[in-house]
């Protein structure tokens, strides 16, 4: 590990609060595009079972 | 031009009726500055040395407050499709209402800012760039205001969303509005500032408009 | 596509179909580039790039903070050609990339202040220094976070779109006018470097890894910016099919 000098704790900590920011965008993006993903599932599941039944 | 004319008389009426007109701006400007000493403590010189900037952030407040009703009650009312449909371009129309609510709140905080200027302590050679300053920049806050009247206008609570899109865009009006003041105390020259001003206002004065025929317009659909 | 005439990228991509597939062609060589990008860029930011004369060390948070400056102009600007996209050409596909960036804009833009006040700290000794640069970054940050309450509060997609559209351009012909109201209300800083008339004044080790966190950040915006208009689209065609599900349900409760 190279020596950060002085201020160490200043690079870590921007680096760090930086790498939250964008961790947390990731997140959000992901897990919201995987629950949608999730419900349009369910949905798209429930319509196509629904005909099917109605016409028996 | 009379449909302009009649627009303008029409929100002065409305203005008076309700209670909101030029008296109601100017108590609520004295009660700003009023506050201020009570939040900063009576210390003449400190007072005096940020009276431009509180008097142009008074100017913004009082500006910004009325303004979501600027639109709002005509839209509940069903004006704002009349006005859509009606031979006045609907531009025109909505910079005759920024018009007459300038006319109710910016032109007699203009006017009335150098008697409370002397409450502050401001230097005398300061008072009139001071209303000056007002007078040119306040059109710009009531403009900016209209976009973000517009924008809001379908919204049960836009009050605070209107402060949060209408504030980021008056900073360089402030900017430069309490700079004028801030120079003409010092006893320096003020017209470059003064220009700007006079810049922005003239920019606004195109966009805004504009934009908010257009929001209202795209709010419609 | 069986159209006589080929209609062109544009407007396929139209539809939501298309920009799907072009969407799941592209999204995985862009994380790859992403990571890859973050990886040469962050070797370089501290193995191989030197230390400041001036500024030590702490130099080194350039290499997020200035890329994240930036970022967040591209994606104002972006947002702002999206505006116009929803306004003028009517492009479906508009506005979903303006709803799917604004967020992202405002988390670059938010990682430029809060580097910044870490390099502030040791620099200027404030956590905060109201200085030209930073405090145009905090206004565009807060016209960001208007655009995004402004999208929350109207629940109508279309709506919402022109209306967060009009906002956009609104704000785009403003920031101009605010950078510059600021510059000269407050003229203290170092001046642009990077950009700067005759060539960079920086050494070429700093501003190797520098443009290689820029492209890296650029990169990850674009995979953001995919994966959430993935998303959006999703949402919208979720809310029709729940609106034709309900009205076939109110349908055959009135047949009955």
């Amino acid at each position: 590990m190279i020596d950060l000098g002085p201020h160490a704790d200043y690079i870590v900590a921007s680096y760090a609060a930086a790498g939250l920011v964008l961790g947390l965008l990731i997140g959000a993006s992901v897990l919201a595009n995987l629950a949608a993903a999730r419900r349009l599932a369910a949905l798209e599941a429930r319509e196509a079972s629904k005909p099917a039944a109605a016409k028996q | 031009m009379s449909a302009i004319l009649a627009v303008i008389r029409r929100e002065l009426t409305l203005a008076r009726r309700i209670g909101a007109g030029v008296e109601l701006g100017i108590v609520f400007f004295l009660i700003l500055i009023s506050v201020v000493p009570f939040a900063i403590g009576a210390d003449q010189k400190l007072i005096g040395r940020i009276a431009p900037a509180l008097l142009w952030l008074a100017a913004l407040l009082a500006t910004l407050l009325g303004l979501d009703r600027l639109l709002q009650a005509d839209e509940e009312d069903g004006i704002v499709d009349h006005l859509q449909l009606a031979e006045t371009p609907l531009m025109l129309v909505l910079a005759a209402k920024a018009l007459a609510h300038w006319l109710v709140t910016g032109l007699p905080l203009s006017l009335v800012a150098p008697l409370l200027g002397l409450m502050l302590a401001i230097e005398p050679q300061a008072m009139l760039p001071l209303s000056i300053s007002l007078l040119i920049g306040t059109p710009a806050l009531t403009l900016i205001g209209l976009i973000g009247a517009s924008l809001t206008v379908s919204l049960k609570r836009g009050g605070l969303l209107l402060s949060v899109l209408v504030l980021p865009l008056s900073i360089p009006t402030l900017i430069f509005g309490a700079t004028v003041v801030k120079e003409a105390a010092a006893g320096r020259a003020y017209s470059t500032p003064l220009m700007l001003l006079a810049g922005v206002s003239l920019i606004m004065l195109v966009v805004a408009p504009l934009a908010a025929a257009g929001a209202l317009r795209f709010a419609r659909n | 596509m069986e159209t006589a005439p080929k209609p062109s990228l544009w407007l396929r991509l139209a539809n939501p179909a298309a920009f799907n597939a072009l969407a799941n062609v592209l999204l995985w060589p862009l994380i790859v580039g992403t990571i890859a990008a973050f990886g040469y860029g962050l070797y370089g930011a501290f193995m191989t790039s030197p230390a400041d004369y001036q500024q030590g060390e702490t130099v080194r948070i350039m290499y997020i903070h200035v890329p994240a400056a930036w970022l967040s102009l591209f994606v104002y600007a972006g947002m702002a050609v999206s505006a116009l996209g929803t306004l003028v050409f009517r492009h479906p596909m508009a506005d979903v990339a303006q709803k799917a960036a604004a967020p992202v804009g405002a988390g670059f833009t938010l990682i430029c202040l809060l580097t910044g006040s870490f390099w502030g700290k040791p620099m200027w000794g404030t956590w905060w220094e109201w200085d030209a640069r930073l405090t145009s970054v905090l206004i565009l940050f807060l016209i960001y976070l208007g655009i995004i309450a402004l999208w929350r509060a109207i629940d109508e997609p279309q709506r919402g779109a022109r209306a967060v559209a009009i906002m956009t351009l609104v704000g785009a012909v403003n920031l101009p006018i605010i950078k510059f109201s600021v510059d000269w209300w407050y003229t203290l800083h170092q001046p642009a470097s990077v950009f700067r008339m005759g060539g960079p004044t920086i050494d070429r080790a700093m501003l190797t890894p520098l443009f290689v966190m820029g492209l890296a950040y650029l990169l990850l915006y674009l995979v953001l910016l995919i994966v959430r208009m993935k998303t959006e689209l999703m949402v919208r065609r979720i809310e029709r099919l729940q609106i034709v599900a309900a009205d076939k349900q109110a349908r055959q409760g009135g047949s009955r």
